[in-house]
């Protein structure tokens, strides 16, 4: 959403159906638009803010960098410009909060950082943060946002798909449910990986959801292909989501599957 | 820098077929003039032997590329039948069909019973649209984790052959969930308490090829590749110019040696002089000796620390720090 009238930033401008919308209200339905509903994407923190109690984000692991281990063409001043326009090291910021008072372990995919793909950094982190929850016996909520594997970082991105998958088996392991929330865009090897092992999906409304860039996806089936080929509602129909949840109603949901699902945890040996 | 695979063979072919057309003037020649063809033919191969020894002597990441997709490399089926005895070939997921793109079931490796299974490429255009040119759909990957259950249940060592360009990106592996699928059975792959062993044979392309990877030892045959995107695509992205494939092969180093070093595979298996394609037989036995060896070590594990070890694996590959301490590499 680009503001209307330069730095005075009052009106901003939707960009599903580009009306000019108050940016207080825009803010306050944390980025949704109030005409068409149109999701548009969050930073981390403001993820953080809209989903859990107010002050209870308690980061972890937030120094960690890429070593750049292909010396990839022009990936370090990409990456340091991402750093530098996010403020964050790497994609995804993960640690510890609480949810309508219950402690859960997260992780959150930024899409602004080089649109949210998983490299070594993004994978350990996500891998940390199901770890904390498998250890701690909390619940583990994921939001996906990305494109998928981070192509800079080669082979060893490609090996994060393993490792978060591997450490998904941590939480089922432990007892412990892991709830992806699908944001837009949740893709390739994002998506087939940690994300479609969780025990519940859900799916902010429209997000991009799907395996293989839309191009070669459609080249393969062109005459096929549904209009809303891999959205988050092309998912749900064909089985591959639980709910589509709206933003704003995402906080409490989240809250109620961490109350069932993870209701045992909650109460101990008592209901155990 | 030679597009095909075809091209950049050229020449060799050129004297291969030097070299058949004077054995077959010498089979009817006799005497001294036999001996000149002899001498001649003789001659020949050593050029030939020279220019091999050259050409591989400096494979570039896109001739590797080349080589890990020709049409003449042993694929899955040609190893399975020289390095199993008994293998039967099982089918179908059980819910919606048989994948040809992914083929497997139980054979006896030296005596003792596995699973094997890998991705199968075809060698002429009716086999390469029946197994969809090696891109397995959800079904392949759902019977997979069929054959990986029934390995654990009769604690039978799992053995997978990784060949092929990319899972199958169409929108009907896209409705039956392809990205499910490859999740789930590498969730699967996590799960075993018994060895597990895969090669890349040729293409380990991408999420398509890990889904059947997620081992205690990966090993790789020298002239194959692994990579996260392939070339072509990387190039389209960076550059938007998939024709510098060559270019995004040397940016991506898919190579074997890189991915040893860089923690992700265990061992790389020499091929025979020339390439896998020119002796199937010293192929497999390349093969079927590493899978050997590597059985033997795990076969000194109990269970839970077969799975414990195969999580470790994947658990130290990366490469960061964090930026405020010294720097220190995650990966060797
Ligand atoms: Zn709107």
């Amino acid at each position: 959403m680009k503001a209307e009238s330069g730095s005075s930033a009052m009106f901003v401008q939707c960009q599903g159906c580009r009306k000019t919308l108050f940016a207080t209200e825009f803010l306050a339905s944390h980025k949704v638009c109030g005409t068409c509903g149109h999701h548009h994407r969050l930073t981390w923190r403001e993820r953080v803010d809209a989903t859990f109690d107010a002050d209870t984000f308690c980061e972890s692991a937030s120094t960690l960098v890429s070593h750049d281990p292909l010396n990839f063409p022009e990936y370090a001043p990409k990456y340091g410009q991402a750093q530098a326009k996010t403020g964050s090291m790497d994609s995804v910021t993960i640690g510890t909060a609480r949810l309508e008072g219950l402690p859960v372990s997260v992780a959150v995919s930024d899409f602004h950082f080089m649109g949210g793909s998983m490299g070594s950094v993004a994978g350990e982190k996500v891998t940390l943060a199901l770890e904390e929850a498998a250890n701690a016996r909390i619940p583990a909520i994921v939001f996906c946002a990305s494109g998928g594997a981070r192509m800079q970082e080669g082979i060893l991105s490609l090996m994060q798909m393993a490792k978060t998958t591997a450490a998904v088996e941590r939480c089922q392991e432990a007892g412990v449910p892991f709830i992806a929330v699908f944001t837009d865009p949740t893709m390739a090897g994002v998506l087939a990986s940690y994300a479609s092992v969780a025990d519940v999906i859900l799916s902010e409304p429209r997000a991009l959801v799907g395996f293989a860039g839309q191009r070669v996806a459609k080249q393969a089936g062109v005459h096929k292909a549904p209009k809303d080929f891999q959205s988050a509602e092309f998912a749900m129909r064909s089985g591959m989501i639980d709910r589509i949840v709206p933003r704003k109603d995402l906080r409490p949901t989240l809250a109620t599957l961490c109350r069932t699902l993870g209701g045992r945890l909650l109460h101990g040996a008592a209901h155990g | 820098m030679a597009k095909t695979y075809k091209e950049w063979m050229q020449p060799l072919r050129e004297l291969e077929e030097g070299i058949a057309n004077l054995e077959s003037l010498a089979a009817g020649e006799s005497g001294d003039k036999a001996a000149e063809i002899a001498e001649t033919i003789r001659r020949f191969r050593q050029r030939r032997d020279n220019y091999i020894e050259t050409l591989f002597s400096r494979l570039g990441p896109w001739e590797r590329v080349l080589l890990a997709r020709a049409e003449q490399r042993p694929y899955t089926l040609d190893y399975v039948s020289r390095i199993f005895s008994e293998f039967l070939e099982l089918a179908g997921d059980r819910a919606a069909a048989d994948d040809h793109a992914i083929v497997g079931g139980p054979a006896l490796f030296q005596g003792r019973p596995v699973i094997a299974l890998g991705h199968q490429k075809g060698r002429n255009l009716t086999e390469r649209t029946d197994r969809n040119y090696a891109m397995a759909k959800p079904e392949g990957y759902r019977k997979a984790i069929r054959l990986f259950r029934m390995a654990e249940r009769f604690r039978m060592p799992v053995l997978t052959f990784v060949d092929t360009p990319a899972a199958d990106p169409g929108v009907e592996s896209e409705s039956r969930g392809i990205s499910e699928a490859i999740a789930s059975s590498m969730l699967e792959m996590v799960r075993l308490t018994v060895p597990v062993v895969s090669v890349v044979i040729g293409e380990g392309g991408s999420g398509g090829a890990l889904g059947i990877a997620v081992a205690n030892r990966v090993l790789m045959l020298e002239h194959s590749i692994y990579s996260v995107i392939p070339p072509e695509g990387c190039a389209a992205i960076l550059w938007r110019a998939p024709e510098k494939g060559p270019q995004a092969a040397a940016a991506l180093q898919l190579t074997a040696q890189t991915a040893l070093e860089l923690g992700v595979v265990e061992q790389v298996i020499p091929e025979p002089f020339g390439g896998a394609h020119r002796d199937y037989d010293e192929a497999a036995a390349g093969v079927r000796d590493a899978i050997a060896l590597h059985l033997s070590q795990l076969d000194a594990m109990s269970p839970e620390s077969l799975k414990a070890d195969r999580y470790d694996k994947f658990r130290r590959l990366g490469s960061f720090s964090h930026q405020d301490l010294a720097a220190v590499s995650v990966t060797s």
